[in-house]
């Protein structure tokens, strides 16, 4: 088993009409081991009030593409996904990304609304964690607009 | 030149495989995907029909979905030379039962029967993933879905296959209703919805994952008889 599956999880960043939508599962685990379910993976980076100058997602991106082949030959362990206003596109990682992969292909579709863009990230996590044993226990959705972030934690299965 | 061979679609393939060392394999993966929706009185069965063995493309249209001399549809994955035997292995015990009992078998002696022919190949398994679609005795849609050694169960919708972890999610949310407060989980699709689900779930797959395209054979089976058609996957 690959290491990237050391610790499960499912993360799915989604671009919707003058908004993106980033969400993540709630479960930690050590292979099969759950130590965690109530675990934070989705962080901010830049708070619009709190700084001067902002970094853009795309700046942002290529340095954390930098920093990733910085460490080419001892690499960190992890598959980050980054959101933000202005405009990228849609990636998804994870234990769970194949599940993914299938949800998105076929539920998401350009210029949702941030209410649809927010029922469309939910069921494909949610729907796609369900068929993972490494992902799940709750998740936690962040839908960013140009007026704030809407954060809603959903209930899932627990098992 | 003669042009009639290049319209035959090769059916047969080499089954070597020397993967790890030099100890030959009898087994081999040919990819694809099938599924199958069941409705009140109804059953969508969808299989692509692209036969794949590592990066290669054995076939653009090598059916895994075959009816059954009884109306019934048997939609496959896994090793595509097992498949075929094991329709040969399912017609000559239908055809036994036709002569002794003098009717066709219904959908659930059937389902019972396939059971117990994987079983029987417990130590040298059939290496198929088999999905049987029909009508049962109260004419309502029926899906058996299967592993290789004849474990059995009766669902609304299944998929099997090389993006099985891709469709079976979408299922889930749209065939399923799950996640949904509201909805009423054992509620069943009508026809366009459930031939339009199949439809879009292949066009979904098709596009991640490699070993699934060409073409879409989809099936529908009602108390008419059994409606196939085929459409145009990526050839990609």
């Amino acid at each position: 088993m690959s290491i990237m599956e050391y610790n499960g999880s499912a993360v799915v960043a989604m671009v919707g009409k003058n908004c993106v939508a980033i969400a993540a599962d709630k479960r930690l685990g050590q292979r099969a081991l759950t130590v965690d379910m109530n675990f934070q993976k989705v962080f901010p980076i830049t708070d619009r009030t709190a700084e001067e100058r902002i970094i853009e997602p795309k700046t942002f991106s290529n340095l954390v593409s930098h920093m990733l082949y910085e460490r080419r030959f001892g690499p960190y362990f992890v598959e980050p996904v980054i959101a933000g206003l202005d405009k990228d596109n849609k990636p998804f990682v994870g234990t769970a990304s194949d599940n993914l992969f299938g949800m998105c292909e076929s539920l998401w579709e350009p210029d949702l609304e941030p209410e649809e863009l927010f029922e469309t990230i939910s069921q494909a996590l949610l729907n796609a964690v369900d068929r993972d044993a490494m992902s799940g226990w709750g998740a936690v959705v962040h839908v960013i607009t140009k007026d704030g972030v809407i954060t809603r934690d959903l209930k899932g299965r627990m098992d | 030149m003669d042009f009639a061979q290049f319209q035959q679609a090769p059916v047969s393939v080499p089954t070597e495989h020397h993967s790890h060392g030099n100890r030959w394999d009898p087994y081999v993966d040919n990819g694809g995907t099938s599924l199958a929706i069941a409705g009140e009185d109804f059953v969508v069965v969808a299989s692509d029909t692209r036969q794949s063995n590592g990066y290669s493309i054995n076939s653009r249209y090598s059916p895994k979905a075959f009816e059954l001399s009884n109306g019934s549809v048997l939609a496959t994955t896994g090793y595509h030379a097992d498949a075929l035997k094991l329709v040969e292995h399912i017609e000559q015990r239908a055809q036994l039962y036709f002569h002794k009992h003098d009717r066709a078998m219904n959908v659930s002696a059937m389902a019972q029967m396939l059971s117990g022919i994987l079983y029987s190949k417990r130590f040298f398994p059939y290496y198929v993933f088999p999905i049987l679609s029909g009508l049962d005795a109260k004419g309502k849609g029926a899906v058996y879905t299967y592993d290789p050694v004849g474990n059995m169960e009766r669902v609304n919708y299944q998929a099997y296959g090389s993006a099985s972890a891709l469709v079976q999610p979408f299922l889930d949310s749209q065939v399923g209703f799950k996640n949904q407060r509201n909805a009423d989980p054992s509620r069943l699709l009508e026809r366009p919805q459930a031939v339009k689900l199949a439809i879009d779930a292949f066009t979904g797959a098709t596009e991640r994952d490699i070993h699934t395209g060409d073409w879409l054979d989809l099936f529908i089976i009602d108390q008419d008889g059994i409606h196939q058609t085929k459409r145009e996957l990526k050839h990609d």
